[in-house]
């Protein structure tokens, strides 16, 4: 008889989800899926709104990253109003998102990731978390800590608030930087510079060390990886064009625009999962799958145009390859992204065109149908509106990092799974816990945001499961 | 001028013959909560927040339209009007759609303000959630269904102080709703002079300027009273 053993809900990721581990009558692992089990159906109440509204109903899709759909929406309402932003607003918004991926990354390395490789796979469970690594180690936390505080503190510097801001706008941005809010960001850089430091300082021992096996199996096939580069093919987060580079290094599209996404970028559905199959369309599904976010980024892309971030690159590049393909070096793509925001904002408060000037364009509709696109935290953002003359929305599609990467995701479980899970399961379901946990940290690699990608959420009871090919529960299990 | 008193909570107050109970609260420093009351605006009791007890007994009277009387006694706190206001503002966010988290006038409206001045931390009622819809035909403004609580500020202001009377109100009870023209689009009333009193006068975000994303909406509801002033004391003659 063929059994499921479920890993329900899946902790420490933004969102609810679910992962199935699928044995044969012996009790080997023949395949693990990873289910995203929640429901949101933001494309569908958004209808009939005026698109001025979509920013704000938008960014609360999600409590970490609502600055990416913040930008997304208002990029879209630029094109909906047909008007050139502002330079100072082109400028502000750059600075809202470097300083959202500044403190989306380090929740996902101090908070969510770090416990795993700091504390310990074996370690126990009800401390493996943030508490447990304060009592560990405590400076190291509070860095953390206070490094993601200083990526908030600069969005309410500009937005009024750390959460749900609605500052970015159709036409640029609300309001501009002050000089106290300057003064402030600048004082604080040297701290949130030594921080990361400290942290890929840390973080590339145990690359050398306990980790190497996890840099290997977790999610280690080739797959395109598609990202926004800028001029010259630079680091981008939010214009520039779209560029998809294979596994060895194969630029296959470059100079792509959000316009033609449905040409280039096509949305499979399958009946166990709420979350969308994105696939690069001239390869076909599931041929097409690639892979977004921070990892994605920095392989596409030729150089960042930092220093420190560009010797960082070039570290990553020399451990992983010129395109890393293991799944595991998100985590380090994310520090040497947070390198890279680092100096990227203090280029920015420097730039006099940051302060000058007026910050919004305005204009009544001009166009009904625009997509926008922005690079969230987790990759590639896509918004897609169509209006009527009136601007009320009649068609939404939001293509989410998330959804993008669930292909690798599941590629990653199923990988992780037969690696860790060797031993056939007994019937009792005694599946290790610290091998749960590994399933569950491929998962994290990717640092998913499933309420984004479903379109609730919080540290959840670990359910497993153990259940026949007819659905029959054999066995139960749950911590939490 | 005649003067009448009356008692507001056991004080004593004097006001001009013709004024209204809510301004004879008001003298006695007291403040009523209302939503559809604007000075410079005929009052219709339609919100029925202003709700005030006679001492004698008899039914509650919606102070902005009930005329001080001499020798009157009223009480404005009782525990009864209290429940009654707060289960009143209850049913206005239960009856439509309020979405405070992205709307033009988060932050600056005055239904919000109610909730809060009454205690309402939550509505006991279940939500209607029922299917309006948005009419952004004018090139200017919007009017969203869903944000109406039928106060008809709107209808007096464009009627009393514009004299376009591009607003009326349509249908009965749960279909009740407020129309332009001949329930027309907006956009299609020639009579309207997009002169956005009744945007300025909405105390939420039902009407809006279109360019205003979420919280951007800033009414001036004394914009009614200022005119009216202006125009019986001919203010700009005196310059």
């Amino acid at each position: 008889m063929t059994r499921t053993v479920l890993i329900d809900p899946v902790t420490r990721i933004e969102g609810h989800a679910k992962i199935t581990l699928h044995l044969d009558e012996g009790g080997h692992l023949v395949d693990a899926r990873f289910h995203v089990v929640e429901y949101r159906g933001f494309e569908k109440f958004c209808e009939g709104r005026p698109f001025t509204e979509m920013a704000g109903i938008t960014a609360r899709i999600c409590g970490i990253c609502p600055v990416s759909h913040l930008l997304a929406a208002a990029k879209t309402g630029d094109k909906l109003l047909a008007v050139t932003i502002p330079p100072a607003a082109a400028r502000l918004r750059r600075l809202l998102n470097l300083a959202q991926l500044t403190q989306s990354h380090a929740l996902s390395f101090f908070h969510l990731s770090s416990p795993d490789f700091l504390l310990g796979w074996e370690s126990d469970p009800a401390k493996r978390n943030v508490f447990g690594l304060m009592a560990a180690d405590p400076d190291l936390a509070r860095a953390g800590i206070r490094l993601r505080q200083f990526g908030q503190q600069v969005l309410e510097l500009l937005g009024g608030r750390k959460i749900h801001s609605a500052w970015a706008v159709p036409g640029g941005v609300r309001t501009p930087l002050s000089a106290e809010a300057k003064a402030w960001i600048l004082d604080r850089l040297p701290e949130a510079r030594a921080t990361v430091r400290l942290a890929l300082d840390l973080y590339k021992r145990l690359l050398d060390g306990p980790l190497q096996r996890e840099q290997r199996v977790f999610g280690d096939f080739p797959s395109l990886f598609l990202g926004l580069v800028g001029e010259g093919g630079r680091w981008e987060h939010i214009d520039g064009t779209i560029r998809l580079r294979a596994s060895d290094g194969t630029i296959v599209a470059d100079g792509l625009s959000e316009d033609d996404y449905h040409a280039f970028l096509g949305e499979a559905v399958e009946p166990w999962s709420y979350l969308k199959f994105p696939y690069y369309r001239p390869l076909g599904y599931p041929e097409g799958m690639y892979r977004v976010g921070p990892l994605a980024r920095l392989n596409v892309c030729d150089s960042i145009g930092t220093p420190w971030a560009d010797a960082e690159l070039a570290d990553l590049r020399s451990r992983s390859g010129r395109v890393a393909t293991s799944s595991f070096a998100y985590h380090h793509a994310r520090l040497v992204e947070i390198v890279a925001c680092l100096e990227a904002i203090e280029e920015l408060v420097n730039d006099p065109e940051l302060m000058t000037g007026r910050v919004r364009s305005r204009a009544a509709l001009n166009r009904n149908e625009a997509v926008g696109v922005s690079e969230a935290p987790r990759g590639t953002l896509f918004h897609h509106y169509v209006v009527d003359d009136d601007g009320l929305i009649q068609k939404v599609n939001l293509i989410i990092a998330t959804g993008q990467n669930n292909l690798a995701m599941n590629r990653t479980v199923a990988q992780i799974a037969r690696e860790f899970i060797t031993e056939p399961v007994g019937a009792d379901a005694t599946i290790p816990e610290p091998l749960l946990n590994r399933v569950e940290a491929g998962i994290r690699c990717f640092d998913p945001c499933l309420s984004c990608s479903t379109h609730a959420a919080g540290q959840m009871p670990l359910r497993l499961e153990l259940r026949a090919a007819d659905g029959t529960l054999l066995a139960e299990r749950c911590r939490g | 001028m005649s003067v009448v008193t009356l008692r507001v909570n056991g004080q004593e107050v004097a006001v001009p013959a013709g004024a209204s109970l809510l301004e004879a609260a008001r003298a006695a420093g007291v403040e009523l909560p209302t939503l559809c009351h604007l000075e410079g605006l005929t009052p219709v009791g339609a919100c029925r927040l202003c709700l005030v007890a006679s001492e004698t007994g008899g039914r509650l009277l919606p102070a902005c339209a009930t005329e001080a009387a001499e020798g009157m006694a009223i009480r404005t706190d009782t525990e009864e009007l209290q429940r009654y206001r707060r289960m009143t503002v209850e049913l206005f966010f239960a009856e439509g759609n309020h979405v405070c988290a992205f709307c033009v006038a988060n932050g600056d409206c005055e239904l919000q303000d109610v909730a809060v001045a009454v205690g309402m931390d939550h509505s006991r009622f279940p939500y209607r959630y029922p299917h309006r819809h948005v009419d952004a035909s004018h090139p200017l403004f919007a009017l969203d269904h869903h944000r109406c609580i039928l106060c008809t500020r709107c209808v007096r202001v464009c009627d009393e102080i514009e004299g376009a009377h591009v607003w009326d109100v349509a249908q009965r009870g749960s279909e009740c709703t407020i129309i332009a023209g001949l329930d027309e689009p907006w956009g299609a009333v020639e009579a309207c002079t997009s002169c956005g009193k009744c945007v300025d006068v909405c105390p939420t975000g039902a009407l809006f300027r279109k360019e205003d994303t979420t919280a951007e909406k800033h009414p001036h509801a004394e914009r009614p009273e200022q005119l009216r002033r202006a125009r019986e004391q001919q203010q700009w003659r005196n310059q």
